[in-house]
């Protein structure tokens, strides 16, 4: 197991990247989400990766809390784009610019 | 795999009383709403008032002796987390009182949903400063944000708050994922998610404290909760949503997530990782400058009073970083005198500035202000009032709160930082006291009118002012109990 655990934390650190990444260059709002789903794929792997390397159970508990929340974060997100795609027709991030200094 | 050993554990319901009742008015409320009839708008906003005044009178009834924790450690009932649930049903309490004024001029807020929210996102709140353990923090955030999502779009024909909605989301998300990662690391290198015994297993292995996986976790998490109490330079999404949200929800935002996400870094970050101050003294060293300094600054230059008082609130967590920076048992009594001190003066200024709110606009520009001290005088002195704590200036909690942190960050010995708060606080009074002038020294357009505000409005302001000049009078009491309630955290 030790062996392969830094194979899983590096993958875990490049998805996490990846996630990071997407966030910060996409502009349509559901693939900047996407990313962000990228980024808790990446914890969820380093959760039981740990949790597997300490024999502890408490890395496999948070990730079912992360997936429950992360479900119920996707349903506000995508109806708060609805809403955002109803007025404007587009969920280009770029697009809304009411508030600003 | 081994079997497991497995015993009950001791669980006392007297930890999550308030909290369980919470989430009953919440589902009440809920239920409530479908069988209510259409006219009788007011009564789910009495109804949630009265099960949080019901929490409170729990909450008080409970209030612990000293420290211990229920459900194998995942809750504490300790003075501090007991003292920042206080905090935050009183925040819960007022905001519920304005909303019913506030909603009567937004006919389409009014829904059972929106109240019940706001006692979901309350318990979250709560939960978090209660928490013991990480997955606890995290469930207990979430609460809190996904609920505080859906209401800042409340005002659901208004791009602005949509947009406000959208960015809060995506960010607010964003820096949860950094959260996480900061937790995972943590998890990775003690071994443990429970905060006690992460305290325990870094005194014992002095070894971990040079190992990167600990430092970088200790990062990311200072990222995640970096962005819930808006810390420079993870600002960015605060004005845009304070702006766009509806009126009062800011006020619920601004304080009662500013609150518990404090709490919550003090349990995580000051207390267990305690022996690692001097890899973050720097990094929030400079954090809490750049905090009050960029928050004052841009706030000089807005035209509207939310958005200012989004800058202000950023300003006002960089002074309270500072006591996170001295870090000492008083310096912590101090950040929770300032939090309690800053939930009245900001619920009150945010209290104010909704009761101009109306269906077709919402009158939060600072010009919009000229001339209504005269013309309703009571309203005028109430505002007053809030300006002149939150620029610190005495008699008012906002000064005595300053007063506590700076004092205590000059006995740990962060004599810069506290100077460069006091600058900070001259200049604030600039742009505060404007509000002031613009109310009483500028002639009247007319056109901006208030209706007339319901009783439960004129109480939950009255309630505020008299919170801000209490504790600015007799800081003493609610200064002694403060330190009573940090001496039981350990």
């Amino acid at each position: 197991m030790a062996e392969y655990q830094n194979i899983y934390l590096i993958l875990s650190a490049i998805l996490f990247t990846i996630g990071c990444g997407g966030v910060i260059t996409r502009k349509n709002a559901i693939v900047v989400f996407l990313s962000i789903e990228i980024m808790l794929g990446a914890v969820n792997l380093a959760f039981i990766t740990f949790s597997r390397a300490n024999n502890s159970p408490e890395g496999i508990f948070m990730v079912m809390c992360i997936m429950a929340v992360a479900a119920a974060e996707a349903a506000v997100g995508l109806a708060i784009f609805v809403l955002l795609y109803r007025q404007t027709g587009s969920i280009n991030i770029d697009k809304f610019n009411l508030l600003k200094w | 795999m081994e079997t497991l050993d497995f015993t009950l554990p001791v669980i006392s319901f007297q930890a999550v009383w308030p909290q369980i009742i919470l989430v009953a008015t919440a589902l009440f409320v809920l239920l409530a709403d479908v069988f209510k009839r259409k006219e009788k708008t007011a009564l789910i906003g009495f109804m949630s008032l009265a099960g949080s005044i019901m929490a409170l009178a729990c909450l008080l009834v409970t209030w612990p002796t000293s420290g211990g924790s229920s459900f194998s450690g995942m809750v504490f009932t300790d003075g501090f987390s007991f003292f920042i649930a206080l905090i935050i049903l009183l925040i819960l309490i007022l905001t519920i009182m304005i909303s019913i004024n506030y909603q009567k001029f937004f006919s389409r807020i009014n829904c059972g949903e929106y109240y019940a929210l706001i006692l979901f996102a309350t318990c979250g709140m709560t939960l978090m400063a209660a928490a013991g353990n990480l997955i606890l923090i995290f469930v207990a955030l979430e609460t809190m944000s996904v609920s505080i999502y859906v209401l800042a779009a409340f005002h659901k024909d208004k791009l602005r708050s949509a947009e406000a909605a959208l960015k809060y989301f995506l960010l607010g998300a964003f820096a949860s994922g950094f959260l996480l990662y900061g937790f995972a690391l943590i998890y990775g290198a003690t071994g443990t998610l429970d905060i006690v015994k992460i305290g325990n297993f870094i005194s014992s292995h002095p070894n971990i404290l040079h190992s990167k996986l600990l430092i970088a976790g200790l990062v990311m998490m200072t990222v995640g909760f970096g962005f819930k109490i808006s810390m420079v330079p993870f600002h960015m999404w605060t004005p845009d949503v304070y702006e766009g949200a509806p009126t009062v929800i800011t006020g619920f935002m601004a304080t009662g997530v500013k609150a518990a996400a404090f709490a919550a870094l003090i349990r995580v970050v000051l207390v267990p990782l305690i022996s690692l101050k001097v890899d973050w003294i720097s990094i929030m060293w400079i954090a809490a400058f750049l905090t009050m300094t960029v928050g004052n600054i841009i706030a000089l230059a807005q035209d509207n009073i939310k958005r200012m008082l989004a800058y202000s609130s950023i300003a006002h967590a960089g002074y309270i970083l500072i006591g996170f920076v001295a870090g000492t048992g008083l310096a912590q009594a101090g950040m929770l005198f300032y939090l309690m001190a800053y939930a009245f003066m900001n619920i009150g200024a945010f209290g104010v500035v909704a009761l101009l709110g109306k269906e077709e606009g919402e009158y939060d520009q600072i010009s919009d202000f000229a001339g209504l001290g005269f013309k309703y005088p009571v309203m005028g002195v109430a505002m007053a009032v809030f300006m002149f704590s939150l620029a610190g200036i005495p008699p008012s909690g906002g000064f005595m709160g300053k007063f506590y942190i700076f004092t205590e960050g000059i006995k740990a010995g962060y004599i810069w930082l506290v100077i460069f708060g006091a600058i900070n606080s001259i200049i604030s009074i600039y742009y505060y006291l404007r509000v002031v002038v613009v109310m009483y020294f500028h002639p009247s357009e007319g056109i901006v009118t208030m209706p007339r505000p319901s009783r439960t409005t004129v109480l939950a302001l009255a309630i505020a002012c008299w919170g801000v000049l209490l504790m600015g009078i007799f800081p003493s009491y609610f200064w002694s109990f403060a330190t009573s309630c940090v001496f039981t955290l350990m």
